[in-house]
């Protein structure tokens, strides 16, 4: 019966998850029309060397060296924040989330007439005397994409946070406050231990969130953007075009792999730490 | 002593306030792109043609003349917006409907049922859950032209409705309901399919509304499969068409981001709850 249930499910993702990964992974190894040929490793050396490549893993890297521990951090703080209020806390809370909803379409509309060269904050420069910025072609966009991610992603974060904060007993913090803890001290001691769980989920949504940031980035800056927001997924996709299918294959194993490989070591971490967390008990 | 205990009250009454009134000012922040799309929704097309065309746009939150002059090309002047309005509208209702089906039958099975394989098949399936869009999308290309589905709606509709983050997020919630619950429900002599639509479904409520929600958000934003899998860019749904159309008709493009705003506010507006109580679940295992 459960089988029966689940077969739906797995025969979708057999065929259209599953069988693409394959599909994937024989490309990278192979050349010509349909991979006829087995390569080895050539195309991985290649790509590997290749400097568009190795731009857009390097701005993909820092985008998520920065933007993740930032969401983290800032949907953590809020929600500390908010449990604080002892009213309008639900009403705060949706409306950090309500970006969550609005279509890339719709935000990149607005960050046009604000950003654009002709756009309203190079007419505010324009009338304070400053010097006019191509914002969006030129190192700000990576900012710009930084801060869309940001205002886009933290409420989600902070939701499962302070749903987390709320398993939290009041005991704990009394108990500690009775033995003289301040509130850095619980804050260390406490809560982010026992919010460990809920910061590792977070931080997955985060990171798969995080790689459909690219739909922004491609409505705001199309197929050629400025460098620094010349992202992995610009890379997949002018491959695609070009239907270079090796590169296109390889570049997206070794997103695949790096994903795969942080989400592993994390959650190894997270495992361990539980674990000495229950012997100390 | 009590007056000490008083004075701190208010002082303690004091501080919330001032960090309610910062919050609600970085709440207001938030909104502020949202806010400037409706407001200036309402200008004429006059109006946004002297503020946002011909050389340097201007800051204008209010516009100087109401109007639905916008509001009257867009929504009854022509049928082109609507008729993209609506299809995509079908489109991404049947993505969602497809995808909670789906994720409810797989989150029943991998939560309340132990079958042969079962866990790790659920780990597999966290696995695809990680794959970005990117990586399955030329193999996906691949297979949906042997398929024969390339150039029709169904190349974005079916692997979005096998998307594996609605079954692990249903299995996660279904745990958390009791098994009394259900046994109860069988002593009473409820069949299997009753025993899911009449109980585990309500009672799971949050979990599927907020799966529905993110699906649909999801299928109302899709930008990278259409512009690959569709060839013809009159297929194109209303998440690509509108960011094609607010460049050549830039006089109306405040009211179709309003129009590519309403549906998911509708939803956020009725659903806004659960879908928080959703989320929130998904967390805590």
């Amino acid at each position: 019966m459960g089988f029966f249930l689940a077969l739906p499910i797995l025969c979708g993702v057999a065929v259209f998850y599953a069988a693409p990964l394959c599909v994937t992974v024989w490309f990278s190894f192979t050349f010509g029309a349909g991979g006829s040929t087995f390569v080895g490793l050539s195309n991985y050396s290649a790509v590997l060397q290749n400097p568009r490549f190795l731009l857009a893993a390097g701005n993909t890297a820092k985008f998520l060296g920065l933007a993740l521990p930032a969401v983290l951090l800032l949907s953590l703080f809020l929600s500390l924040l908010l449990r604080r209020l002892t009213f309008g806390s639900r009403f705060l809370k949706l409306a950090f989330l309500y970006p969550m909803m609005v279509p890339a379409a719709s935000s990149v509309m607005v960050l046009d007439i604000f950003l654009s060269d002709t756009g309203i904050f190079n007419d505010i420069l324009l009338h304070l005397g400053l010097p006019m910025q191509e914002w969006l072609q030129s190192g700000w966009a990576f900012w710009i994409l930084i801060l869309l991610y940001l205002w886009k992603n933290t409420g989600y974060s902070m939701i499962l946070l302070s749903a987390g904060l709320q398993m939290i007993p009041d005991e704990l913090y009394s108990a500690a406050s009775l033995d003289g803890a301040g509130a850095w001290q619980k804050l260390r001691c406490i809560t982010l231990p026992l919010l460990l769980p809920s910061l590792f989920f977070a931080f997955v949504i985060s990171l798969l969130n995080a790689f459909k940031c690219f739909r922004e980035a491609f409505l705001l800056g199309g197929d050629h953007p400025d460098d620094s927001i010349y992202l992995l997924q610009h890379f997949m996709n002018n491959n695609f075009q070009n239907l270079n299918y090796p590169r296109l294959a390889v570049a997206a194993v070794v997103v695949f792999a790096v994903i795969f490989a942080v989400t592993g070591t994390l959650y190894g971490l997270w495992q361990r730490a539980q674990k000495r967390g229950d012997s100390l008990d | 002593m009590t007056r000490m205990t008083r004075m701190t009250r208010t002082m303690t009454r004091k501080r919330e306030r001032a960090l309610f009134g910062v919050l609600v000012a970085l709440g207001l922040l938030v909104l502020f792109p949202v806010l400037y799309t409706v407001c200036n929704s309402f200008m004429s097309p006059e109006e946004v043609e002297a503020v946002y065309g011909g050389g340097q746009a201007t800051f204008r939150l209010f516009p100087h003349t109401f109007s639905l002059a916008a509001y009257y090309d867009v929504f009854l002047a022509s049928p082109n917006y609507l008729f993209k309005f609506w299809t995509s509208l079908l489109l991404c209702a049947a993505i969602t409907i497809g995808q909670v089906f789906v994720s409810i039958f797989g989150g029943l099975a991998f939560s309340k049922f132990h079958f042969p394989g079962g866990r790790v098949l659920f780990c597999l399936l966290l696995l695809f859950m990680l794959l970005p869009t990117q990586v399955t999308l030329l193999p996906n290309y691949l297979i949906l032209d042997r398929l024969h589905l390339l150039n029709t709606w169904w190349a974005l509709l079916l692997p979005a409705v096998f998307s594996p983050f609605g079954t692990f997020l249903m299995a996660i919630v279904f745990q958390n309901v009791p098994r009394v619950l259900i046994e109860s429900a069988y002593l009473d002599g409820a069949g299997v399919w009753s025993v899911l639509f009449r109980v585990m479904a309500p009672a799971a409520k949050p979990g599927w509304v907020a799966v529905a929600v993110l699906t649909f958000v999801d299928a109302w934003n899709l930008v990278e499969q259409p512009m690959v899998f569709l060839s013809d860019p009159k297929q194109y749904p209303l998440s690509i068409f509108l960011a094609t159309v607010s460049e050549q008709n830039f006089s109306l493009q405040f009211v179709c981001g309003i129009l590519s705003l309403l549906p998911v506010s509708l939803l956020f507006l009725f659903w806004s709850e659960e879908l928080s109580e959703g989320i929130a679940f998904s967390g805590l295992k």
